[in-house]
């Protein structure tokens, strides 16, 4: 698959969305339609998971390394997501509401 | 919670479709999940693109931005590396190439299989889906009790398209460009990284 088409097409979408602004009601079909192609793409991993003999056959031993490295791997990502945020991001989150509320 | 049951139903009931193969060949058509995750690629971007916070907090950001994928990669390293205390047969460094996948399952684990083993590559695949799905089903939580940039972290290099939907549902739009560079950066950088980390050391 290619990244490019993806970025290519997103970055078409945000144009797009411009012509949206005012328009609440697309906003919310959009949104609809946004979260039934999620679930379908999740439908679809599961599938080929489901499919994929070598990963259900050798899932226990394989499995487990895998999970244990996940873990890992999100544990120290989330452990420095939260200092980073507090120290950087939240006064960002905080004026985008603000301003939100101001209108 | 609700969205994350639902998102876990409609996974398990692929992967219990797919098990006892009760599926026609053509749902399994790279090209439905490609031309599915192109349209939700056009729809996230409309979403994000017609909301008035987005383009606010581009001009808000600047350089620290790269403090995203920073995390990213910092904390996937550390973590893995470290947690490969546990695993006897696995090294610290290739533990790390595994990680430097950033759930980014597909090229990591085929770079993994080429330049090191067959095992290991299908660690780095189980373990990258893994952090997608795990992503895709806990970033409510996860921001809860780690902040908002919490869903963008967990989910690495899928946070440009794959889990993108959801980190934008329950962070909102604001939240969606970081995801989308954090992204970008992160897939760019997987092939390299993994490669390094296996030959290097």
């Amino acid at each position: 698959m290619s990244s490019y088409t993806v970025i290519i097409l997103f970055i078409a979408g945000i144009t797009a969305g411009r012509l949206f602004r005012n328009n609440e009601k697309a906003g919310k079909k959009i949104d609809t339609l946004v979260t039934w192609s999620v679930w379908l793409l999740l439908f679809l991993l599961g599938i080929s998971v489901g499919i994929n003999e070598k990963i259900i056959r050798e899932f226990s031993v394989i499995g487990l390394k895998a999970v244990i490295l996940t873990v890992g791997a999100l544990a120290g990502s989330l452990f420095l997501a939260k200092p980073v945020y507090n120290r950087f991001f939240r006064n960002i989150s905080e004026s985008v509401n603000k301003e939100e509320n101001n209108k | 919670m609700k969205g994350s049951l639902i998102i876990l139903a409609f996974f398990s009931a692929g992967v219990l479709g797919g098990v006892f193969n009760i599926f026609p060949d053509w749902i399994l058509n790279e090209d439905l999940t490609s031309y599915t995750l192109y349209a939700l690629m056009f729809l996230v971007g409309i979403s994000i693109g017609s909301d008035k916070g987005t383009f606010y907090i581009l001009k808000k950001m600047k350089l620290k931005v790269l403090l995203v994928p920073g995390v990213v990669i910092t904390g996937s390293l550390a973590g893995t590396a470290l947690i490969s205390v546990f695993i006897p047969s696995i090294r610290p460094n290739e533990a790390m190439a595994v990680g430097a996948g950033f759930g980014y399952y597909s090229l990591s684990s085929i770079i993994i299989s080429e330049l090191h083993s067959q095992e290991l590559g299908v660690i780095a695949l189980l373990s990258n889906i893994l952090r997608e799905i795990t992503t895709l089903l806990a970033v409510p939580l996860m921001i809860k009790y780690f902040g908002k940039l919490a869903g963008i972290a967990s989910g690495g290099a899928t946070a440009m398209d794959t889990t993108l939907p959801v980190i934008v549902k329950f962070t909102g739009k604001e939240f969606g460009i970081i995801s989308v560079f954090s992204g970008i950066i992160l897939t760019a950088i997987v092939p390299i990284l993994v490669t390094l980390l296996l030959e290097l050391f």
